[in-house]
């Protein structure tokens, strides 16, 4: 029997599939995300003459760079069909853990960037854990975790932003232009980025993501190791977002309290504006790319019209809502 | 087949499972709290804990209605503080303008729960990105309301609202008129029903005949209605509006953990708003117990994310149970 | 028909994304008779009653009900005409009880609200009409054995007072009681005027029901008779369209090696009970009885994925504990399952077919986690030649091949991985004749290369073509072994059957 069209949204791929060759299949959104970006950028160039200038330009790249790192890990987790919610603090506990080591002395000082990543990938271990063993929905543990974060790192520093430094390294691969001109955080982008593409094309663990998120059954059962691939996508996820918190506390020489809360929504939505499907299954980096530009263009855009915080808010959702209204609605069920 | 009267009483008793367990840990956690509080069950213990309980206990049933069509709304903290800032300005006069002033506000929190429905249902988003960004312009609105925090308040009804009526804490009295009002009925109704038929299995929904798509828009109207009731008696209780992200952020987190402490499936179909009341009251009671037991407040999110991991954690003592390995992927 | 039919469907056509399924399609059935569509998967049956229940709509044609041109959008108008569906995936909401269930649409009000006293007499009416007055209705559907929610399936169709009620393969997941009594339901409706359809691929059960018969083939309708006037193998003839012979290789005799696989006093829950027999290299063992009597439970078992399974299971003489799909992949002698649902067990839709085959494969065609692409084009490109996969580039998704080349792709992935022992869960559900005989050739050569085959089918003609043995399970046990010539329709319908009379088990 040829197959009816399903009503379980799990199988909507199937019906555009059957028109649509794979190259339309995968560019169309992430097309669409770099005519945003074209669109955004000549916006902005209506405004001010130096948006288009090279200068200009790198510094949005560096800036987005730190986006780029969070948006990284939260696209494995969202091809998994999951999330990672715990964004927030794990961010702000990779800042407060590396400038942390860094007031132990040499030892500490050297250690200082892989200590503050180590336990961002501890929490998403943890996150792993909850979600491929305990089988509790990540929207749900990944929330309690970043509670749990935020708990450990309220006790730590009694509440105030702690009076340890970043290290020097912190703060050159954070602001640094060594080559070129070039920030230094987007050469930390760009590396990050090649390896993802490279394990997400080309590596076992790649195709099992992409398995998982498409039917986690059928992988078991295709006996790819699905509870290690997803442990494994969370420490990613976990490592990156603290990885961002260091160059950040890097960035501004300190950690704070609740640095990282305003970086989940915009990780999400540069996922989920680059065409990753937040089904799971369906995405590339290229699009995560795209969305992470787009996103930081778009609020550079409103700081530069010098919007006030409500109409930035405003016009932030309205146009997530209608990007996403415009290229990434679901295919129609039943 | 004999059925025993024991029987109903068995399969009455696995429906609401979730919320007795929950009333249950609460009833316990409030109890010590009371035991050792040094003014024991005073009325003003009693009214104080009332109050802060039941702000959150009315964005957790925002959050189960939409929780229950399998879908999650993540704007319920934003419609809260919308509804927060719109009372602070239009909530004051005399009882006709007090009145009218009520009536913007719930409007408006009918209104963000219908832009919700129509964007997850006819713009076939996904509930939670959807309502990701939908909760930045709720909060944009907000803030453009009230850039600082200000305002005021019709302080006689504010008083009556968060007082006690003989003892009885008079925001109980509210939440449970809110349930009587709005929960039972819609629990008991052919919507209500769809509601939940729709979370559990929407395709054997649409082949029984359900109508799918009114009961997905109620459930997020129904939302916007709550959470706003919400954001008024927030009003109330401190007699100002203030847009803060983080008070939003932290509702519509306490909120999610509260529908699942309250045993609402996260998957749909299952659990009942009660639940989440009892969840809500949960979780605020935590605060208190630390508070009566000389810990340093600082412990606190951390207690509520190790409360909320070991909620969920029990839940998945049911996986021992499983013998076909099938059955975890649901 | 002398009968003056009270639904008729003329020039029926509908296509899904360009594919045919139903052409020219007709169909007329009376009140107080009971018609059987017969036709094999792929037929337009399942499509022909889903235009009959409003759940998709038709590309061209007409249909009457009582002399008036209808169209149904939606399956509630189509019950609101007075037909009904019994739909084989179950239309029930796991979450909500057995009375929720029965009147889900339109259940009895009081003020605007349910009624739920008179909601739970409903139901219980209900269930004493369907026969099935065990099952309490203030039960969650969700903790029901599957043989009990299709019977509040059906009684949530008879609550509904139909006028035209059909029956989708309603019988195949019950008990040999709960058929028995849903027959006499049956007969007793038939008797009161309705009109029935009735959908099964049990030809005994529709030579015991039916009174007139449809058949269809390749979406389009064949012929119409009265029930009896043709013989079993006219009919079969008519469903296939040819001569009903050399569909199956021929036998090869058996090498006399050892076992490869040897099961003793399996068990599982209560599922499976002292389950044991041996497989050599070289056989194909079927699993028979009728549908559901843990055949697929035991696959399950010997690939690793049930827990707490008792007894003893030897690859090459040696006691494995397999803990799941990827320690089965490296045990002692590799194994396959070819699970029973493609679109779920079986497959990524959405990938490509290229990332498909390769998915169990993956660790063999990689170092350090890396794949080698080129050594992967080639294993692609070997395992698309051999089963004939018709795609037009390995790139495309999966899910835009025919159900029958699916198929392929799910076997030719586990094939990558040559694997010595091979279990199959019906793999040629749903899938066009000419894939199939392929599928029966290809399981005949890795038979004669020296894999050992375990052949769950529940068609009976597949087990007697393909299989060297069969074992016929009934509850959870093996009942019968057949070997050889022993292995004919008759044995196998007589052992699934006639049974070691164990007492029915009542649920709730």
């Amino acid at each position: 029997m040829s197959a009816p069209p399903t009503i379980s949204p799990g199988s909507s791929p199937l019906s555009r599939s059957r028109f649509g060759t794979l190259l339309a299949r995968i560019d169309r959104p992430v097309l669409a995300a770099f005519g945003c970006i074209i669109l955004l950028l000549l916006v902005g160039s209506l405004y001010s003459s130096s948006f288009l200038s090279p200068d200009y330009l790198l510094q949005q790249l560096q800036v987005a760079s730190f986006l780029g790192l969070i948006a990284t890990g939260m696209m494995l987790v969202v091809l998994l069909g999951q999330i990672d919610l715990s964004v927030p603090w794990v961010v702000t506990v990779g800042g407060m853990m590396s400038t942390a080591a860094a007031g132990w002395g040499p030892l500490g000082e050297a250690l200082a960037i892989p200590f503050g990543i180590t336990c961002g990938a501890a929490i998403g271990l943890a996150n792993g854990i909850g979600v491929a063993w305990l089988r509790v929905p990540s929207m749900i543990f990944t929330l309690g975790m970043n509670a749990v974060a935020q708990g450990l790192m309220v006790l730590r520093t009694g509440g105030f932003a702690p009076q340890d430094h970043a290290t020097s390294a912190m703060h050159v691969l954070a602001t640094g232009r060594h080559i070129l001109s070039i920030p230094n955080a987007l050469f930390v982008w760009a590396i990050v980025g090649a390896i993802t593409i490279f394990l997400l094309r080309r590596t076992t663990f790649g195709r099992a993501i992409y398995a998982i998120g498409n039917r986690e059954r059928a992988a078991y059962l295709s006996g790819l190791p699905t509870r290690r691939v997803i442990v494994l996508a969370f420490m990613a996820s976990g490592g990156l977002s603290a990885f961002a918190g260091v160059l950040l506390a890097g960035y501004s020489t300190k950690a704070y309290q609740a640095m990282g809360d305003p970086y989940l929504l915009p990780a999400v939505a540069a996922v989920v504006l680059g065409g990753t499907s937040i089904l799971g299954g369906r995405g590339s980096y290229l699009g995560t790319i795209a969305g992470v530009i787009l996103i930081t263009l778009l609020q550079s855009i409103l700081s530069v019209m010098q919007m006030p915080e409500a109409g930035r808010q405003i016009i932030y959702g309205g146009v997530i809502i209608a990007m996403l209204l415009v290229y990434g609605r679901q295919k129609r069920q039943v | 087949m004999a059925r025993i009267a024991g029987g109903d009483f068995r399969y009455r008793f696995a429906e609401h499972r979730g919320t007795l367990l929950a009333a249950a840990v609460f009833l316990a956690m409030f109890a010590i709290y009371g035991a050792n509080h040094n003014a024991g069950f005073s009325t003003l213990v009693v009214t104080t804990a009332a109050n802060k309980g039941v702000l959150l206990a009315l964005v957790a049933m925002a959050q189960t209605l939409v929780v229950l069509t399998a879908g999650i709304d993540l704007s319920v903290g934003m419609i809260f503080v919308l509804a927060n800032c719109l009372a602070s300005q239009f909530v004051v006069g005399d009882a006709l303008e007090t009145g009218f002033g009520i009536l913007i506000v719930l409007g408006a929190g009918l209104l963000c729960g219908a832009l919700n429905g129509l964007i997850v249902i006819y713009g076939r988003l996904q509930p939670i990105v959807t309502t990701l960004a939908t909760g930045a312009i709720f909060y944009g609105l907000a803030l453009l309301l009230r850039p600082v925090p200000g305002g005021e308040i019709n302080y006689d009804l504010a008083d009556a609202l968060t007082g006690d009526v003989f003892g009885v804490p008079a925001s109980l009295l509210m939440l449970l008129g809110i349930v009587l009002v709005i929960w039972v009925p819609l629990r008991r109704s052919v919507t209500g029903r769809a509601i939940y038929a729709v979370g559990s299995a929407e395709a054997a929904a649409y082949m029984s005949g359900v109508a799918i798509n009114r009961a997905r828009f109620t459930a997020y109207l129904l939302s916007g209605l709550l959470a706003a009731c919400g954001g008024l008696m927030l009003t109330f209780v401190t007699y100002s509006g203030e847009a803060s992200a983080m008070i939003g952020g932290s509702y519509t987190l306490n909120a999610i953990a509260a529908v699942v402490i309250g045993g609402v499936s996260l998957y749909g179909g299952a659990g009942s708003a009660i639940g989440a009341i009892f969840g809500a009251l949960v979780l605020r009671t935590i605060g208190d117990l630390l508070f009566v037991f000389d810990f340093d407040p600082l412990w606190q999110p951390l207690f509520q994310g190790v409360i909320l991991l070991s909620a969920v954690t029990l839940g998945s003592l049911r996986l021992l149970r499983v013998r076909n390995r099938l059955d975890l992927f649901g | 028909m002398a009968f003056d039919p009270i639904f008729q469907m003329e020039g029926i056509a509908k296509s899904y994304g360009g594919v045919r399924a139903l052409e020219e399609a007709r169909l007329a059935i009376s009140t107080g008779r009971i018609h059987a569509v017969l036709g094999e998967n792929g037929a337009g049956k399942s499509t022909l009653i889903k235009i009959m229940s409003g759940v998709v709509q038709p590309d061209a044609g007409t249909m009457r009900l009582d002399g008036q041109a209808v169209r149904f959008a939606t399956p509630k108008a189509a019950n609101e005409a007075g037909i009904f569906c019994i739909f084989q995936e179950l239309s029930l909401i796991p979450d909500l009880s057995v009375a929720d269930n029965i009147d889900l649409a339109d259940p009895p009000r009081r003020f605007g609200l349910i009624d739920r006293r008179t909601q739970r007499r409903l139901a219980e009416e209900a269930l004493a009409k369907a026969g099935a007055e065990d099952i309490h209705p203030l039960a969650q559907v969700r903790d029901l054995p599957l043989s009990r929610r299709q019977m509040v399936e059906i009684a949530k169709a008879l609550a509904r007072r139909p006028r035209i009620l059909i029956l989708d393969e309603a019988t195949s997941a019950l008990t040999a009681g709960d058929v028995a009594r849903v027959f006499a339901v049956l007969k007793r409706l038939r008797a009161e005027g309705l009109a029935l359809l009735y959908i099964s691929h049990r030809m005994h059960e529709i030579e015991e029901l039916a009174d007139d018969c449809s058949v269809f083939r390749n979406g389009r309708h064949v012929a119409s008779y009265a029930a009896g006037s043709k013989s079993g193998n006219e009919v079969v003839e008519l469903m296939i369209g040819r001569e009903y012979s050399h569909v199956f290789p021929p036998k090869p005799p058996l090498p006399q090696e050892g076992p490869v696989l040897e099961v003793q006093g399996l068990g599982w829950e209560d599922r499976l009970t002292d389950i044991s027999f041996a497989a050599r290299p070289g056989e194909i063992l079927g699993l028979g009885g009728l549908d559901g009597q843990g055949q697929r439970e035991l696959l399950l078992a010997l690939f690793g994925v049930l827990r707490g399974v008792a007894g003893v299971v030897r690859i090459n003489g040696h006691p494995v504990s397999i803990g799941g799909p990827r320690a089965a992949k490296s045990a002692p002698l590799p194994m396959a399952l070819i699970p029973e649902d493609r679109k779920t067990e079986g497959l990524m839709l959405p990938m490509s077919v290229a990332d498909n085959l390769t998915m169990p494969a993956l660790d063999n065609l990689s170092q350090f986690g890396v794949i080698d692409r080129r050594r992967e084009a080639a294993a692609i490109r070997e395992m698309m030649d051999l089963l004939a996969i018709k795609a037009a580039d390995p790139a495309i998704p999966v899910g835009a091949l025919s159900g029958g080349n699916q198929q392929k792709v799910v076997i030719a992935k586990w094939l990558m991985l040559g694997p010595r022992i091979i279990l199959l869960n019906d793999p040629t559900r749903g899938i066009d004749v000419g894939t199939k005989q392929e599928i029966y050739q290809l399981l005949r050569r890795l038979a004669d290369a020296g894999s050992t085959i375990l052949f769950y089918s529940t068609d009976y003609d597949e087990l007697i073509g393909c299989c060297d043995r069969v074992l016929v399970m009934y509850d959870g046990m093996i009942v019968r072994e057949l070997a050889g010539d022993e292995i004919t329709e008759h044995a196998l319908v007589s052992s699934a059957f006639s049974l070691p009379g164990k007492a029915e088990v009542a649920h709730g």
